[in-house]
């Protein structure tokens, strides 16, 4: 579909008419009930882990069937549901106007003293982007069709060119800082162009992705580099999925070796409870954990150095994301969460630097691709 | 029983000049020389020297205990006569340019009551001898007791400056005063008269013009009018003693004497200069001590009072303590006296057996030829003739046996039986509580509370006498929420004002669980919060730990009844302490919705078009019906909004907190404010006292009144300036919706304080989107 271009704004024309005729429609249930002497309520898809499925099928979570309502004439709820009414006015007007916000400048838009009050419809962003993701399940809208992105957030960088918002990017000369990964990446802003690549080489962070573009380690092994910034936000998930599926390129993680890289993995790997819903857009059932692994503080004949003691917390977490369904009967990975908890440390990939300045990008990682030594 | 006692031994020591002390320590002595430094002593002379018993220990407390003797024998008298009490208290400073640091200083004290006077003849006995009295041999709830007080009072003032006491009294209405001036010979027990004529001044006219404020009051003759007081007794003493503010003061002493007599009007003229160092003193019940407040006086007037000098208006009773020129007026709030007690016989349970052979002894000395079987009737309470025979034929006597007759081993057997026979109960009808009505007005005008609770036990016994414990509490309002609770406590409307942690009274406030009834309470301690407990024990015969009546002796009778009555306060606390609660979420619930459904209509709007403002208007009808339901099931859960138990529901006030005041200062602590339900309730509480009694009925009626309340006599003045509050609040629907249950013909006017909702404070903490999403 990318591929045919037909034209984006008769598109993206279509899909807001949708977008403003659901959210018209719960106004209309809003009023409508009013006026009938009942009571509105907005009935809320739950994005709660007692309503997250795992599809073991898909491999993937997926969001219940379950929905919390959300009354007006309930002290628990009756803000919300003023905020969540609020936040589709704001959504209309941007829609409307063909123009996109941040989460952010929702909220601010959103934000005035109720009327008559010393009281803010939102106080802080954070109540404000809950909000929001509510709208999208109840609507079943993206956040794209709200017009609403997050900040850029990952990088991408190596043998492919882009086709970004009308630009032509190629990732082979994207200078030492690459192509910043938009919020949005849905195949109507950003095409895939030519692609040498064979694989996607995902690191956790910043640090760890500039070792590795400084190394051209792109160029050397012909793959794709990219990084997410710690947990990686649904743009960079959305066009990890996107090479998976349609460039048909395997994702490749090298993660810290500790409860938070495990669930990076599994986050990218089936998705998480919050965005459920989005799964099916972002999870990547097949994607592979390289590294680091808990083995390899013997195998590769690391110092002390780099050895971080687990917290109780780490263990708690560790023990936790064992028990995940799609890790419970995975005898790889148990072993590798034992295995972390009875050396009783954790690492970090800038710790590899131990060995070597560039012992991770030159020997560490291409033996272990070679020898595809990876979970999955 | 120490007290008895101890006065038996000195009445003793007088009367029968038989017992000598011994005077162990003189060495090498001789029966005669010993015999011959061996003599009489006379209780006067006991009592000079001991006289820290009666309450004389220091120049501040001898003041306190000069005044406390005069007023309890002016209540006393005035209310035998049936005569509603209006007393005067006079303080002169006589040594006006002494150094502030002068530890005491003389002082004239001087109590003047309109009650029947006293004939000429007894005016010595009265005043000029220890344990001389009325009240001594009987069994009747009387202040006084023993017959010491007054007395005791002109002899340390004898003592302390050498001057006698100066009585003036009127027994006849149409005939002049007597003025006389005594001066007790501590040896004889006798009081010798300096000075015996027949005046016409009285009241006594220099009262009047001692300070501006008495000369302001006498010219509206609101002070020693002759009016008022047509006959009377006045008595002057002065004395060495210091007078200071705060704990066990006489501001404190008058101010509890006024909360448990609200039938007597009290004046008070303190002196000119007040002691140093009072700063330290805790204020009296009124703690925003610095404070200044405008009140209006009866007159309309305004006079400015200061928290420090007197107790500060009552802001929501009719009548307001009012202070003018330093003069402070108690007003009497209640016109009804005390019903009248009757005097009793002993209960055979409560004697002992000495007393027993002593009154055999009186007996056959009075009437010659008694029988046992008469005298058992005649006197005892509830020895019928059936009991009396039975009784006579247990320890082998006929009802012939004559008193004379009894050995003293029948009388121990007869004594024995007596604590064995079945017998009712004393009589009860010697008894006058305060009556819960009259307790909450008296908590009512002396503390500024929001919520006031009291009980009255049934009358119970201990050593066969017959006493009945009545509590009270206030809480919240204007009390300070973070220090231990104040207990008052009071004898026979008495306050008691030391030795609290001896009292009986205190014991049993710690021993009371408050945390039942969600109040802070330390082990082992008092309760901690904006709460006053009031404890009142009324009895023939107060089992006092002291001569100076202090503290009430901890028999377990008294401490269980009083800890019922403290139980019963309690539970009401709790049940509207949890109400509250409920009704100030619900009023906050009504709130919210009413602020967001604004928000709501307008932002639909920009959606669908849908009419802003119909859409509003639904949205707030059905908001109202909302709450209305949701106040409803609270009714249920509350058990008390409606008139379901109506003996739960008396003896409670709830008071609208000052709801003007609570409305323009957001900054109120969180005990004063209220809200319309609060005031739902509170019409509720007046509806269920209305339906059980009326004595009270202009108090109870106008709760509702605006901060500042006035005498009832200028009602239309008070009813405008509460409405012109009630303008100036933000005019809000919400009104109406609150006042579901209180349709009754005594519903307070609605009209001064309909709109006062407090601006909401609506914790965002509490709304707050549950659970933020992210990651796990």
């Amino acid at each position: 579909m990318a591929k045919s271009k037909p034209s984006v704004s008769q598109k993206t024309k279509e899909r807001d008419k949708r977008t403003l005729e659901k959210i018209v429609a719960l106004a209309d249930d809003l009023s409508k009930k009013t006026f009938a002497g009942k009571e509105p309520t907005f009935h809320i898809p739950t994005r709660s882990k007692s309503n997250t499925i795992w599809n073991k099928k898909r491999g993937i979570l997926e969001m219940g069937d379950g929905k919390a309502d959300r009354p007006l004439f309930d002290l628990k709820t009756a803000k919300q549901f003023m905020q969540t009414v609020l936040h589709g006015s704001t959504i209309k007007d941007l829609i409307e106007a063909g123009k996109t916000s941040s989460l952010r400048g929702v909220f601010y838009k959103a934000k005035h003293t109720v009327a008559g009050t010393k009281e803010n419809t939102f106080d802080t962003q954070e109540e404000s982007d809950p909000i929001l993701e509510d709208l999208e399940v109840t609507l079943g809208a993206l956040r794209e069709e709200l017009h609403v992105f997050a900040e850029n957030r990952g990088v991408i960088a190596g043998n492919i060119t882009v086709v970004d918002g009308g630009d032509t990017i190629d990732c082979r000369a994207a200078g030492r800082g690459g192509h910043g990964i938009p919020s949005i990446v849905e195949p109507d802003v950003f095409e895939f162009g030519k692609c040498e690549a064979k694989f996607v080489l995902h690191v956790e962070k910043g640090t760890v992705w500039n070792r590795f573009n400084e190394d051209r380690f792109w160029e050397k092994n012909n793959c794709i580099l990219t990084h997410g910034a710690g947990q990686p936000p649904r743009g960079c998930r959305r066009l990890l999925q996107r090479l998976n599926q349609e460039l048909k390129l395997p994702i490749i993680c090298v993660l810290d070796c500790d409860p938070w890289g495990h669930y990076i993995y599994s986050v990218i790997k089936q998705g998480s409870i919050s965005l459920a819903f989005e799964s099916s857009r972002l999870a990547i059932p097949d994607a592979k954990f390289l590294g680091l692994r808990a083995k390899d503080y013997e195998e590769c004949n690391l110092g002390d150095a780099v050895k971080i003691d687990l917290t109780e917390n780490d263990i708690k977490r560790a023990k936790e994301i064992a028990a995940y369904p799609w890790f419970e009967n995975h005898k790889g990975w148990q072993k590798e969460i034992q295995k972390l908890l009875s050396n009783g440390f954790k690492m970090e990939v800038e710790a590899m630097i131990n060995k070597g300045i560039s012992f991770v990008t030159e020997e560490y990682v291409p033996a272990r691709l070679k020898a595809k030594d990876w979970l999955d | 029983m120490s007290q008895s006692a101890l006065l038996e031994e000195a009445d003793h020591a007088s009367s029968s000049q038989s017992k000598a002390m011994k005077i162990k320590n003189a060495p090498r002595a001789n029966a005669e020389s010993m015999a011959a430094k061996q003599r009489d002593i006379s209780v006067s002379e006991f009592f000079a020297k001991n006289r820290h018993l009666l309450g004389f220990d220091n120049p501040r407390k001898a003041l306190l205990t000069t005044v406390k003797e005069a007023v309890d024998n002016s209540l006393d008298a005035c209310e035998e006569a049936g005569i509603l009490p209006d007393i005067t208290v006079i303080i002169e400073d006589l040594q006006p340019d002494r150094p502030a640091s002068a530890k005491s200083a003389r002082y004239r004290v001087s109590v003047v009551d309109n009650g029947p006077g006293i004939v000429r003849k007894q005016v010595e006995n009265i005043f000029g001898r220890l344990l001389y009295g009325s009240k001594f041999h009987r069994l009747k709830m009387s202040r006084g007791q023993q017959g010491i007080g007054i007395s005791a009072a002109g002899m340390y003032g004898l003592i302390t400056t050498g001057k006698p006491m100066v009585i003036h009294t009127k027994p006849n209405a149409k005939q002049p005063a007597h003025h006389i001036e005594l001066a007790m010979n501590t040896k004889t027990n006798r009081a010798e008269v300096t000075e015996d004529r027949e005046t016409k001044d009285f009241p006594p006219e220099r009262f009047g013009q001692l300070t501006s404020g008495t000369r302001e009051l006498s010219e509206r003759g609101e002070i020693l009018s002759p009016d008022v007081y047509p006959t009377g007794t006045s008595v002057s003493i002065e004395l060495d003693g210091r007078y200071q503010k705060g704990r066990g003061s006489v501001d404190e002493f008058l101010e509890l004497t006024a909360i448990a007599n609200p039938h007597a009007r009290f004046t008070f003229v303190p002196p000119s200069k007040v002691s140093e160092d009072e700063k330290e003193d805790a204020p009296l019940l009124k703690q925003k001590a610095a404070s200044k407040f405008k009140v209006a006086g009866d007159d309309g007037k305004i006079v400015e009072t200061t928290a420090a000098v007197e107790p500060p208006p009552k802001p929501v009773e009719p009548l307001v303590t009012t202070e003018t020129g330093g003069v402070v007026v108690f007003p009497r709030a209640v016109e009804d006296l005390p019903p009248e007690t009757k005097e009793i016989q002993p209960h055979p349970k409560g004697i002992e057996l000495g007393i027993l052979l002593q009154m055999l002894k009186e007996a056959e000395i009075e009437k010659g030829g008694y029988t046992l079987y008469n005298f058992l009737q005649d006197r005892f309470s509830r020895v019928s003739a059936a009991t009396a025979s039975t009784l006579c034929e247990k320890i082998g006597k006929t009802s012939r046996t004559r008193v004379a007759d009894m050995d003293h081993d029948s009388t121990e057997k007869l004594f024995r039986e007596l604590q064995d026979a079945k017998l009712p109960p004393p009589p009860t009808d010697c008894l006058a509580p305060i009556g819960v009505q009259q307790l909450l007005k008296g908590m009512f005008k002396g503390v500024r509370a929001e919520f006031y609770a009291a009980s009255s036990r049934e009358p119970a016994i201990y050593r066969g006498r017959p006493f009945l414990i009545e509590s009270a509490i206030a809480f919240g309002g204007e009390l300070p929420g973070d220090e231990p609770c104040r207990v008052i406590r009071f004898a026979n409307r008495v306050p008691l004002l030391f030795q609290q942690s001896a009292c009986s009274s205190f014991k049993a406030v710690v021993e009371t669980n408050w945390r039942n009834y969600d109040l802070q309470q330390p082990r082992g301690a008092v309760p901690i919060g904006a709460i006053v407990i009031m404890i009142h024990m009324a009895s023939v015969w107060v089992p006092f730990t002291s001569e100076s009546k202090e503290a009430i002796a901890d028999y377990d009778e008294i401490r269980k009844e009083m800890k019922l009555a403290l139980m019963e306060c309690g539970r009401k606390l709790g049940t509207y302490l949890n109400k509250r609660l409920k009704m100030r979420r619900e009023s906050e619930r009504r709130d919210v919705f009413e602020r967001y459904i604004g928000e709501i209509a307008k932002a639909c709007n920009a959606i669908n078009g849908a009419d802003a403002k119909k859409l509003y208007e639904a949205m707030l009808a059905q908001a109202k019906k909302r709450t209305a339901i949701a106040d409803l099931q609270l009714d249920e859960e509350g058990k008390k909004v409606k008139e379901e138990d109506p003996a739960d529901q008396d003896g409670v006030i709830i008071v609208e907190q000052a709801m003007t005041q609570t409305t323009t200062n957001s900054d109120t602590p969180p005990t004063g404010k209220s809200s319309r339900a609060e005031k739902a309730m509170l019409e509720v509480a007046a509806r269920g006292r209305q339906a059980e009694e009326d004595a009270q009925p202009k108090l109870l009626e106008s709760p509702g009144r605006g901060a500042k309340g006035k005498p009832a006599k200028d009602d239309g003045k008070s009813a405008k300036k509460a409405e012109k509050s009630a303008v100036s609040k933000p005019p809000t629907k919400s009104g109406t919706g609150s006042k579901p249950a209180a349709q009754g013909e005594t519903k307070p006017d609605p009209k001064p304080d309909p709109k006062a909702k407090p601006k909401m404070r609506l914790v965002n903490g509490k709304l707050v989107p549950a659970d933020q999403p992210g990651l796990f």
